[in-house]
């Protein structure tokens, strides 16, 4: 199953998989603000390389691309909306930009904030994630579920495609029939893999008590997550990004795309 | 009645798990596919019924190759009854679950009321016909889920690990049921690695190891072939380890079963007696 | 004294008609190899899920009688205290590990308590290194096989360094091979570390060989309680249902031909010993 493909947990360890996690957070959500507080054109492209070392250096970049496209219907139909949106009402600052600047800024806004997550996730393993969550103070229990699900996946994947033998294998054909008939056809799917899953908590939940869940209000942790000098260049980085970012927009004039080209 | 001709299977994750496996199954024969798990026993009997397709070379079922037929059309035919039946179990009541795959093959409702009848009554499970599959104990969904496949009456049964997590009698009972299934023209086909259910119901065995067959024969012969189980990685059966430390004195080195195990004893210590 | 030790104990579920277990009134010695046996539905795993306090404090149900391990009384004490004296390893291998990496999976138990990241560190290459999976340490669940998947979660209860261990037919999924290094590394820590194993299984003849102390019950009831040798010859075994081994077997129809034997065998190298004595002479 393809989709799984990205969760299916990779050993791949590059200079961006080792940086901690909430550092790496920390600049995803620098580019954020930064993307939100530029309309223009320019900026927000130059924010929209500014991923790519992180990509090459990650080693992500066909998984990246894949979102890539996967984010562009998207970019498109915000595109589309605030063409026609402009094109009705066109605001006064955009008087001296081409009416294609506005709605294009706006596509590759979007494209920067789902692209920067995307960079994320693809150079963080769950683990790493959720040893972040749990040092900074996100409950336990919302860690365990969190990381407990992304370790049954791939089970759930495989006992997903069993079911769906068995069931082939009485007879059952769920590529035929009208769009309803098959929404039906799932039914014999869905409820084995919903049985199995309360089955499997319960005793999940059995095997979490015999090993002392809950014994002690202070729970330790094998692992302990140390910023490293990575880290820190980082944070460096992204504190430049966030001043340079206030400061072109408050103080520097942004030319529109137009007047760079020689159209 | 099955034709595997050189078949090669490599799935999607990378693993070669069939490394050109060649053999006939005969209508009326009983099969044991066997060996340590991770085999290919599965993958094996996986393409019988058409839910695995060959990477390379041909499974023809009744002349027909797998790679022409639904795995539907095929399932009319083969039986497959999974290790697991709670990854089949879905309807409200007993009776419903053994008229989904009656209704998928086109059965019509008389057809459906009588056959299911009859399977509840082979089973012994008529007493639960309106009971929901869900309340049932583990042993008892094990033969609704049977008992949903033979409704169908296919010509051949696959049992994918049928005794795993059953108890001695359990077993016995299994054991004897699908011996009278055979008995009465089935071709049945069980993957196990349960050497000593195999051992006493002695049927044809294709040993697997690593992707490849590498025994065919009677169980006695293979199972009693100290080098064959050890290159498989299977234990042998308990009455075959005990003769296999007194082969000095002359006994019989194939026995599998424990009445023949006593007969020779018997035979040899009378026979030592008289002078 | 009994490490273990029930009286009179009765449990019915919730909404059960009747007790999953009746009467059971066992004791148990440190150190022991308890095999526990029976046929589907006699009480055995009910009887388990006492012994680490999932009954009654996890299932509700009514819960009558005795039952004291390791000097606590099971009623009285949370599951979590229970938990660092008695470890239970559970069929489905599969669906008692949590972490994405086995070491992560053993230090669980251990970071419940609480304790300091040095000791659990230390614990966790202990228990990996107990079990022979030290090269292991780092794989995700789901890229191991049952029989390691099965280690890992013996490793997970061996950390909490408890005093009983009780395994519900760990073996259910696994072929014979993996099944015999299962009860090898069982066996290991109950003769190194005396710790005492309360093992329930159909395979008798693969389990036998270990066991001090069988036990087999029927419909909630202890029906035999003893020596190996005693319990697996008594036709009652036979007649209950029980898979005994097949060496014993032999012995009772070769008893039947006015052939006797020294001993009673319950395995198949002491039976080919047997054997040979009366071949020989």
């Amino acid at each position: 199953m393809s989709v799984f493909e990205g969760f299916r947990f990779r050993r791949v360890s590059s200079l961006v998989h080792r940086l901690d996690p909430r550092v790496k957070f920390f600049y995803v959500l620098v580019m954020f603000i930064v993307a939100v507080i530029f309309s223009e054109l320019l900026p927000l492209t130059v924010l929209f390389f500014l991923q790519i070392p992180f990509v090459l250096v990650g080693g992500v970049q066909r998984e990246w691309l894949r979102s890539l496209k996967g984010a562009l219907l998207f970019a498109v139909m915000i595109f589309t909306f605030n063409f026609i949106f402009t094109f009705l009402y066109p605001p006064v600052y955009a008087q001296s930009a081409s009416p294609i600047e506005y709605p294009l800024a706006m596509a590759v806004r979007f494209l920067v904030l789902v692209e920067s997550f995307s960079v994320f996730f693809l150079t963080t393993s769950p683990d790493h994630l959720s040893l972040a969550l749990e040092q900074s103070h996100v409950p336990y229990s919302f860690t365990f579920a969190f990381t407990t699900a992304v370790r049954f996946v791939p089970v759930l994947a495989e006992e997903a495609q069993t079911i769906m033998d068995a069931q082939k294998a009485r007879g059952l054909e769920l590529e035929k029939g009208s769009f309803l008939r098959r929404i039906r056809n799932y039914i014999p799917i869905l409820i084995p893999l919903i049985v199995s899953a309360i089955r499997r908590s319960l005793e999940l939940a059995e095997a979490m008590e015999s090993r002392a869940w809950g014994a002690s209000e202070k729970r330790t942790n094998l692992y302990v997550l140390k910023l490293k000098r990575g880290d820190f260049i980082l944070i460096v980085i992204a504190i430049a990004i966030l001043l340079l970012g206030f400061y072109v927009r408050y103080f520097v004039y942004i030319p529109p795309l137009k007047a760079l080209l020689p159209i | 009645m099955i034709e595997v001709k050189d078949v090669y299977f490599t799935y999607t994750s990378g693993v070669e798990a069939l490394k050109g496996v060649s053999v006939t199954i005969r209508n009326g024969e009983f099969v044991a596919v066997m060996g340590q798990n991770g085999a290919g026993k599965t993958t094996l009997v996986k393409q019988f019924n058409g839910l695995l397709k060959p990477t390379k070379g041909e499974v023809l079922v009744d002349r027909v190759s797998t790679r022409d037929v639904s795995v539907a059309r095929l399932a009319r035919k083969v039986g497959f009854v999974f290790q697991n039946p709670d990854h089949q179990l879905f309807s409200e009541t007993v009776e419903e679950e053994i008229a989904f795959a009656l209704r998928n093959f086109g059965f019509e409702e008389a057809a459906v009321k009588r056959r299911i009848t009859w399977a509840l009554n082979l089973l012994g499970l008529t007493e639960y016909r309106k009971t929901s599959p869900f309340m049932l104990s583990g042993g008892e969904r094990k033969r609704v889920a049977l008992a949903s496949v033979l409704a169908w009456n296919p010509k051949v049964v696959i049992l994918d690990e049928p005794t795993i997590g059953q108890d001695h009698q359990q077993k016995e009972k299994l054991r004897q049921f699908i011996v009278q299934m055979n008995a009465q023209g089935k071709t049945v086909v069980i993957v196990t690695h349960d050497v000593e259910f195999v051992a006493e119901c002695n049927p044809r065995v294709m040993l697997m190891n690593e992707g490849k067959i590498i025994a065919d024969g009677e169980a006695k012969k293979i199972l009693t072939d100290t080098e064959i189980v050890a290159q498989a990685s299977i234990v042998p059966p308990q009455i075959t380890q005990i003769f296999l430390g007194l082969a000095d004195f002359g006994l019989p080195t194939d026995l599998i079963d424990v009445s023949e195990a006593r007969k020779a004893l018997v035979d040899y210590l009378e026979e030592r007696a008289q002078p | 004294m009994a490490i273990i030790e029930t009286k009179n104990l009765t449990y019915t579920y919730p909404g059960g008609s009747k007790p999953s277990i009746q009467d059971v009134s066992i004791a148990i010695e440190r150190g022991e190899f308890v095999v526990l046996t029976g046929p589907s539905g006699c009480g055995k795993t009910t009887l388990c899920r006492c012994f680490n306090g999932l009954i009654p404090h996890f299932y509700s149900g009514k819960l009558e009688g005795d039952l004291t391990v390791a000097d606590l009384k099971i009623a009285n004490h949370p599951i979590h205290e229970i938990a660092r004296h008695v470890g239970l390893v559970f069929q489905n291998p599969e669906n008692q590990l949590f972490a994405l990496s086995a070491e992560k999976d053993v230090a669980f138990g251990l970071e419940n308590l609480g304790m300091p990241r040095d000791e659990i560190r230390k614990r966790v290459d202990w228990a990996l290194q107990m079990t022979g999976i030290e090269e292991l340490r780092e794989r995700a669940p789901h890229e191991l096989s049952g029989g390691q998947q099965q280690r890992v979660a013996i490793a997970c209860v061996l950390a909490m360094q408890p005093d009983v261990m009780v395994l519900d037919e760990p073996t259910s999924f696994l072929d014979p091979m993996g099944a015999q290094k299962i009860f090898e590394v069982i066996n290991e820590l109950n003769q190194k570390l005396g710790i005492t194993v309360i093992l329930v299984e159909h395979r008798l003849d693969l389990a036998s060989k270990y066991a001090d102390h069988v036990i087999i019950m029927d419909e909630g009831k202890v029906i035999l309680d003893g020596e190996p040798r005693e319990v697996f010859k008594s036709q009652t075994a036979r007649l209950i249902g029980v898979g005994i081994p097949k060496a014993t077997r032999l012995w009772q129809m070769l008893m039947e031909d006015g052939i006797r034997l020294k001993k009673t065998p319950v395995n198949s190298e002491e039976a080919a010993k047997l054997l040979r004595e009366v071949l020989k002479a």
